[in-house]
């Protein structure tokens, strides 16, 4: 079974209709990159299935528990998050915390583990993100790429069985992408489970498994990222595939 | 200025400096933290938009702004008597200083609440914390944070509002002058030195002020060296 299936989501604001029934089916080890033009409902998509915000319709099954995504009270969606990281585009991080506290508050206080216990947890993913040696740095005195490696710490800490990426490159100079993209590239390959929303072409074609495209809210063309890219069969993706120079 | 009043300001210095220790501070200080327990209450009421107890807050913060503070120190003065309890003026002067900037310092936190990126919020509930502890270990830190500058000038003027409790028998160091004043009719040099008594006060907190804000200050960019290992 899958890990996570999500069938018929449909979210508007007011009268515009962002959403149109989408489905997604990611399994155990999958590295998905959503693909789409601005505005084409990636990120909505996201919130809607870590309920950030709540979709007007469709339902969502994750490790076999169903959820009603446009109708769940406080538990199931605690229950829900139990299961998911999220990494976002601005990172987010707590900026009255260090560091190292941005990683462990996860864990003493919503998991209630000991302080030691999770110090010690919070090491561990600050070195496997290269941030270790900044623990008890401010964001503020962070670059980006910095920032946005413990942000990936953080939302690692709470073992999360897969993690949603929004756009986590977008925001940073050029010349710091490469550090986040190198750290995402690890965690595939140790077999993490990861819906990545990005415009990096290469990350999508060197480290996804699967990648969807979507436009005006609904799912265009989706499949392993090989054949995306070597064999799109919607004249739509060829198009964009273009415009993103990389050749079909 | 003639020795008689030199020697007059010289004695009463100390007559007027030992109420201001005395009465003054405590009663800043004291009405000042029920303020700020109130304000950080209401302002989170708001925040959190409670059904019922937001719009109870609301009606509190039009009343007491609404109303000039020497209104409401007489009215709970005379209104604590008749409602039967006997409150010194002291106690009622604490209660209302507190419920009146109470009311100020709540649009003050509330505005600086409101002013924490969403994000906080949300990049909490993502790792699994609940509304109330993002509430305490990142929201409210920030805002108290943003809230610092404007809470030490509501601080400041408190100090100097805490003179029109002398109106109430409270014999803090304004009421201490006017007595003097009284005896001796030096009125403009008394007054001129009980102005330079409270200027002194007020300097001392905005110093308190400067060194709080620069020690919040450290997860701030421009304290860029402090907090490293
Ligand atoms: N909270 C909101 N209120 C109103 N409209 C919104 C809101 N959030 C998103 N939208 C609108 O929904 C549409 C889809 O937005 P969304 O952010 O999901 O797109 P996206 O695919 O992530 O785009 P981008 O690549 O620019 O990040 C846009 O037209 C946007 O203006
Ligand atoms: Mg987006």
């Amino acid at each position: 079974m899958a890990l996570l299936e999500v069938k018929g989501l449909k979210k508007g604001f007011g009268d515009l209709k962002v959403l149109e029934s989408v489905d997604l089916t990611v399994e155990k080890g999958d590295v998905i990159a959503v693909l789409g033009p601005s505005g084409s409902g990636k990120t909505t998509m996201l919130r809607c299935i870590n309920f950030l915000e709540t979709a007007d319709a469709g339902t969502m099954t994750m490790d076999g528990t169903v959820y009603d995504l446009a109708n769940a009270d406080k538990k199931e969606i605690a229950a829900l998050r139990r299961h998911t990281g999220f990494v976002f585009q601005n990172y987010n991080l707590f900026s009255n915390k260090t560091v190292l506290s941005n990683v462990t508050l996860g864990l003493t206080s919503a998991r209630k583990m000991p302080k030691a216990e999770a110090k010690e947890k919070a090491m561990k993913m600050l070195e496997k993100v290269g941030m270790a040696d900044h623990a008890n740095y401010y964001p503020a005195q962070l670059s980006g790429g910095q920032q946005q490696r413990v942000a990936i710490a953080r939302s690692l800490a709470t073992d999360p069985e897969i993690i949603y990426f929004d756009e986590p490159t977008s925001a940073l100079d050029p010349e710091l992408t490469g550090e986040v993209l190198e750290t995402m590239k690890s965690l595939a390959e140790s077999g993490m489970t990861m819906v990545v929303v990005t415009h990096e072409m290469s990350f999508a074609k060197n480290v996804s498994t699967h990648v969807i495209f979507m436009e005006n809210g609904v799912v265009v063309e989706e499949g392993p990222s090989k054949e995306f890219f070597e064999n799109p069969k919607e004249e739509r993706t060829r198009e964009f595939l273009r415009m993103e120079n990389i050749d079909a | 200025m003639s020795a008689d009043t030199l020697k007059l300001l010289a004695e009463s210095f100390t007559k007027i400096l030992i109420p201001g220790l005395a009465m003054t501070v405590p009663l800043t200080i004291i009405s000042f933290i029920f303020a700020v327990i109130i304000a950080v209450i209401v302002a989170v009421i708001q925040y959190a938009k409670v059904p019922v107890l937001s719009q109870i807050a609301r009606v509190y913060i039009w009343i007491i702004r609404g109303t000039p503070l020497l209104v409401q120190l007489m009215v709970g003065y005379y209104g604590s008597s008749a409602l039967g309890f006997k409150a010194s003026g002291f106690t009622v002067a604490i209660i209302v200083f507190a419920i009146n900037e109470g009311a100020y310092c709540a649009e003050t936190i509330r505005g600086c609440l409101e002013g924490v990126p969403k994000g906080q919020l949300e990049a909490g509930y993502c790792v699994g914390m609940n509304y109330v502890s993002i509430m305490w270990h990142v929201v409210l830190p920030q805002a108290f944070r943003t809230a610092v500058p404007a809470l030490g000038n509501s601080l400041i003027s408190m100090v100097k509002d805490t003179s029109l409790a002398s109106n109430i028998t409270v014999a803090e160091m304004f009421l201490a002058t006017r007595q003097i004043a009284g005896r001796t009719y030096q009125f403009l040099p008394l007054y001129l030195e009980v102005a330079l008594i409270y200027l002194l006060f007020s300097t001392f907190i905005s110093y308190i002020q400067r060194l709080t804000e620069k020690r919040l200050g450290r997860f701030d960019k421009t304290s860029e060296n402090e907090g490293r290992s």
